[in-house]
């Protein structure tokens, strides 16, 4: 019996949710164990580092790497992954793009670190540990990874073939995936795989959004009774549809929630945060300087609104003054 | 890194076809001088200014962003120009929380005729930005991503040697 190809998951800095979209694929999940051999899943089974240092370079077909990046270990092992894999295949907003871990890039390295094991009134710190890349105890010396000054993605510390996109990525299109790399029925390198269309194409509310959209009030989805089949800016409340790549089939729209955009953009689209705020606020009804910033009044966090997913990866990077 | 006293404001300028770009040309035919110091790029509508645009100019090293636009009531498109002016108000709070100071990006409205508002427009900005300093974004990005030349392994062994 030939051997069967060998497949690595990876993860970098994420929520674990995303391994949890790899176990989503139920009985399908059979499939792809009779077809392929992991060697690397640090979530469920148990390969060292070591494991994959031997093993010869190219010799994995495929690891599916999830996460951002914020460490020196998560860059070491995505560099030594790349080394191994064929394909290096990005999984989940936080690779693609930065994810919500990304949002951090607002805010500097120190402060994150004090209000974690400091300010928050959680926590239990009176020695104020915090923590040390180097450090002796019993006189051992104890090392512990570099917590770098911002977040990345994963195509910003490695060439990535692929990219899976979700926060989760939906069970279908990692099955999509994982059957093209084993047919070797690929697409262009550097492609997503989903679908080059927008979400409002697919949209079931698609037929309620008015082709001159006028938006007087934004209405936050927690305070705002929605409802169930009328398009969500046509309600006042912010959807990510128009800019967003289709692929999850809408399924935050059908649980009567707007979509916040993890897909991330169209292959169009450079910068996702710039291209959908720019879609919504040109839809703003009032046409004075002032009434213009009342209306915007409505969104409070226009960064965490827009960028939920993809601040590392926009134009800009992060708050550029820290 | 440019000295701070001989630093050039770089200003890309996204100029409407119908009135800003015009009133340039009025300006360079009427012989008013003005800062050397923009680039100006002609779009046929202050509308078609993507945010994109804003930040990609930054990104690639400009200092500055002006756009110019028929006033309002004016757009030969009827709308571009109130489009142009929603996607600012909220452009503009956001560059505030990426650090952007204020005075780098403007929208001014100037119609065909206003060839001294250019001028006026154009050398203000390039004074106040002259004031901030160099904003450097492509450098700054070849900064950040320094700390990424040691990797984990290294910076251990590194500090080994350090310590012993």
């Amino acid at each position: 019996m030939p051997e069967k190809p060998k497949v690595g998951f990876y993860w970098c800095g994420s929520c674990g949710g995303c391994e949890e979209s790899i176990v989503d694929l139920a009985e399908d999940i059979l499939t792809v164990i009779e077809n392929v051999e992991i060697v690397l899943w640090p979530v469920a089974m148990d390969f060292k580092r070591e494991d994959i240092e031997k093993m010869p370079n190219k010799s994995i077909v495929a690891t599916l790497i999830n996460g951002a990046i914020r460490t020196s270990e998560h860059e070491e092992m995505v560099k030594l992954l790349r080394e191994k894999s064929v394909y290096i295949i990005a999984h989940g907003s936080c690779a693609n793009t930065g994810g919500i871990p990304g949002l951090a890039n607002q805010f500097k390295k120190e402060d994150i670190l004090k209000l974690v094991y400091e300010e928050l009134p959680s926590n239990q710190n009176n020695e104020k540990t915090f923590p040390t890349p180097i450090s002796q105890e019993n006189g051992f010396k104890l090392t512990i990874p570099i917590f770098r000054n911002m977040v990345r993605s994963l195509d910003q510390v490695i060439d990535v073939d692929y990219y899976l996109p979700g926060c989760p990525p939906t069970p279908k299109i990692i099955k999509n995936a994982i059957m093209n790399l084993l047919s070797n029925n690929l697409p262009p390198k550097g492609s997503v795989l989903s679908p080059d269309i927008a979400l409002c194409d697919e949209c079931p509310r698609r037929d309620s959004k008015p082709t001159d959209l006028t938006i007087k009030e934004f209405k936050r989805p927690h305070l705002t009774e929605l409802k169930p089949d009328i398009c969500f800016l046509a309600q006042g409340v912010i959807c990510m549809g128009p800019a967003t790549r289709s692929g999850c089939e809408a399924l935050c729209i059908q649980g009567n929630m707007p979509c916040s955009g993890c897909f991330g953009g169209t292959s169009r689209i450079k910068d996702y945060g710039a291209k959908i705020m720019s879609s919504i606020s040109s839809s703003i009804a009032a046409k004075t300087e002032k009434e213009i910033n009342e209306t915007l009044d409505g969104i409070p966090d226009p960064i965490g609104t827009f960028y939920r997913y993809s601040l590392p990866k926009s134009l800009l990077r992060k708050r550029i003054d820290i | 890194m440019e000295n701070r006293n001989n630093f050039e404001p770089k200003i890309v300028a996204f100029f409407c076809n119908w009135c800003t770009y015009t009133a340039a040309d009025l300006a360079g035919v009427s012989r008013l001088k003005h800062a050397p110091n923009v680039r100006i790029i002609r779009v046929m509508c202050s509308g078609r200014v993507d945010p994109q645009f804003v930040l990609d100019a930054f990104a690639k090293g400009a200092d500055g962003v002006l756009i110019g636009g028929c006033h309002p009531g004016d757009c030969h498109y009827i709308e571009g120009n109130y489009k142009a002016l929603r996607r600012s108000e909220l452009l503009k709070r956001m560059l505030k929380e990426f650090g952007i100071e204020e005075d780098r990006f403007r929208l001014e409205w100037i119609s065909a005729s206003e060839g001294e508002k250019v001028r006026v427009v154009v050398n203000d900005m390039t004074e106040k930005i002259r004031k901030l300093g160099p904003l450097a974004l492509n450098k700054k990005f070849v900064e950040w991503d320094k700390e990424m030349d040691e990797l984990e392994h290294a910076i251990n062994q590194n500090m080994e040697v350090q310590h012993a």
